[in-house]
């Protein structure tokens, strides 16, 4: 048994998810009066009852935030190396059974790519592609860090799940951090949403921050895909399994994401559609997300992509989130080499990173483009 | 009354109160309270500098005649990684002064007290100017004094969390061992803090947070400058100490030695 079932074993979804919902306004209050906040503050933060107290919850977030991070927002950027995918996942463009052209960038595609968005000031850069080992295994990851290096001083990677020694080459090489959502932490509802490719394998993907944690990575990246399963009781085991990596893989960082399901190109069945959207959360619940993991873990950072709109990631940069992307493309090539090929989902920010600077600035922010340096960790 | 200056290795500072350079609102910002802390020595993230780019923002704002540069190494993990960014400032910005720290743990920023030794052993062998962030323990910051650091910076409480001089108890004896500069570091959230640690006879304490995250951060420089300077002033005119018992100015048993 993996040290990953322990911790998931220890928590029964139907019991966490009734905690929640039938958490007490005393029970959300005691939570906010705790100095220190644990697990069961978490569920009792996440319930229904604390709408009630958001702004209170704001009000601290915002404090915590500031005195561990300062006023400053890091700023990054997605590069989407490829949309070929072995996997069906329901929520996804990318996915294998929809007949889209597909795409791989090469080493001077790649390059194009890079310059592009180093003209826009970005030196932290997350490469993105979809689960094609194939095409996209470990020579190919290996040789797009290489290719990478010389232009950013912080490469993160959200790609497909791999083994331990593959991670440790990759690190070799650069690579800094690792994003893996575990989409769903609901078994079931996880494998309605991925019936076929390796993606179909609940516990591998679950043990992947357990790989990623003895490979030495850096940081690691987790989230729920919000929208796949009741946002509370998903969002609740990725604090469970937040506080597991911390307490086992004590020197690495750790980040937390909140990628709410967004409309895609070539959605072929309408049923998902209306479904995956009938379980989204409102601004309202995003809000309440954000501050509750901050009020129970000062020391997390929290990342918020441009699938929120301008509006609402204007009003939470003040909340709790320590770094956003900003100018995305979400289709590969998109920066400079085809910007028109399909994305994986639509953006709702589509302001420019110059925009994005200015926002943060008016807000009384510092941008913060380098919060790395590949020399801290040359061997 | 003059003010005794405080001597580092080679250089000589009329300010006791040294800067931290992150978590602020803007550069512009940084620079303002820098000046306004009358601060000397300031120190800045490896991390947070393109030092192939002289034009790079932060490195532009703290270049100034009277501020000292001590760049450090937040973000490494081991001795080797520490040993080699230090290789990479002196070469990239031009000093041989270096704030070591080692702090393998990303939550809380506790620094490694068997890395730290080992790399301030090997960067004082390579003739740096080693100012190692450390615990309040006694012994290890005797062991730092021993292989030749010059200054020793014990933390007054987590970084970033102002709680203040949680480990008074061992800073005293810190400083009453030592024989070099002792910079309280870490923890110091607000100007009373910083007069507290002065007044224990700390050589300097370095702030951060508790000025860049401020309402006001040129203000709450300004503070800090006035604490630091009353702390010292106390510390050097000699404390009265508290006693358990009274001391009566017209004792009532005199008449007996008469």
């Amino acid at each position: 048994m993996t040290r990953s079932k322990n911790w998931f074993d220890a928590h029964d979804w139907d019991r966490v998810q009734r905690d929640i919902y039938t958490t007490t306004a005393r029970q959300v209050e005691q939570a906010l009066g705790n100095s220190r906040r644990s697990l069961d503050d978490l569920k009792a933060l996440l319930s229904p009852a604390a709408q009630a107290y958001l702004e209170p919850m704001a009000q601290l977030s915002h404090q915590l935030t500031q005195k561990r991070f300062g006023k400053t927002i890091q700023l990054y950027a997605p590069l989407y190396l490829s949309n070929e995918c072995q996997n069906i996942c329901t929520y996804c463009a990318f996915s294998l059974d929809n007949k889209i052209r597909r795409k791989t960038l090469t080493d001077s595609e790649i390059t194009q790519e890079a310059q592009a968005l180093k003209q826009f000031g970005y030196d932290h850069i997350l490469l993105v592609t979809g689960e094609a080992n194939q095409t996209v295994g470990l020579p190919y990851l290996k040789n797009a860090i290489r290719l990478l290096q010389p232009y950013f001083a912080h490469i993160s990677m959200e790609v497909q799940p791999l083994d331990q020694p593959d991670y440790e080459e990759l690190i070799a090489e650069g690579l800094h951090t690792v994003l893996v959502y575990q989409e769903t932490y609901h078994r079931d509802t996880y494998r309605n949403h991925h019936p076929k490719g390796k993606k179909s394998n609940f516990q591998y993907r679950l043990d992947t921050p357990d790989r990623l944690g003895k490979a030495g990575v850096h940081k690691i990246g987790l989230g729920a895909l919000l929208g796949l399963e009741d946002w509370r009781t998903d969002s609740f085991f990725t604090g469970a399994h937040l506080h597991y990596l911390e307490r086992t893989y004590w020197q690495t960082r750790y980040s937390l994401s909140f990628p709410r399901l967004r409309p895609i190109d070539l959605m072929q069945n309408d049923t998902i559609t209306s479904r995956s959207f009938e379980r989204c959360m409102t601004d309202r619940d995003l809000v309440q997300l954000i501050c509750a993991y901050r009020l129970v873990n000062e020391e997390v950072e929290l990342s918020l992509s441009t699938r929120e709109t301008p509006r609402f990631r204007d009003h939470v940069l003040k909340l709790g989130i320590t770094s956003l992307s900003a100018g995305s493309k979400t289709n590969p090539g998109g920066y400079s080499v085809e910007p028109e090929s399909l994305e994986q989902f639509t953006i709702s920010d589509e302001r420019s990173p110059a925009d994005m600077v200015d926002v943060i600035r008016r807000q009384g922010y510092e941008p913060v483009w380098k919060d790395w340096d590949k020399l801290l960790t040359s061997r | 009354m003059n003010k005794q200056p405080l001597t580092i290795a080679d250089k000589t500072f009329t300010s006791r109160l040294f800067t931290g350079t992150g978590k602020f609102g803007s550069a512009q910002l940084m620079e303002d309270a820098l000046l306004a802390s009358g601060s000397e020595l300031v120190t800045v993230a490896l991390k947070r500098v393109d030092t192939q780019n002289c034009q790079d923002d932060m490195l532009i704002h703290v270049t100034h005649p009277r501020l000292n540069l001590l760049p450090n190494t937040s973000g490494v993990r081991t001795a080797k990684e520490a040993v080699f960014a230090a290789q990479m400032a002196r070469e990239a910005l031009e000093t041989n002064w270096l704030k070591l720290e080692i702090h393998p743990d990303p939550k809380y920023l506790l620094p490694d007290p068997i890395e730290t030794l080992k790399a301030a052993e090997e960067l004082v062998r390579l003739g740096f100017v080693v100012l190692p962030y450390c615990h309040a323990d006694p012994v290890l910051c005797k062991r730092l004094e021993a292989v030749g650091v010059a200054a020793v910076m014990p933390l007054g409480a987590p970084i970033g969390t102002n709680k203040g001089l949680r480990t008074i108890d061992f800073l005293e004896i810190i400083i009453d061992q030592s024989q070099i500069p002792v910079v309280v570091d870490a923890g110091l959230g607000a100007p009373s803090h910083a007069a507290a640690a002065m007044e224990l006879g700390a050589d300097a304490v370095l702030v951060n947070t508790a000025i860049a995250v401020s309402e006001d951060p040129v203000r709450m420089a300004v503070a800090f400058k006035l604490a630091v300077e009353a702390g010292r002033m106390a510390f050097e005119a000699r404390l009265a100490r508290p006693a358990l018992t009274a001391h009566a100015s017209s004792p009532l048993t005199a008449f007996l030695d008469e």
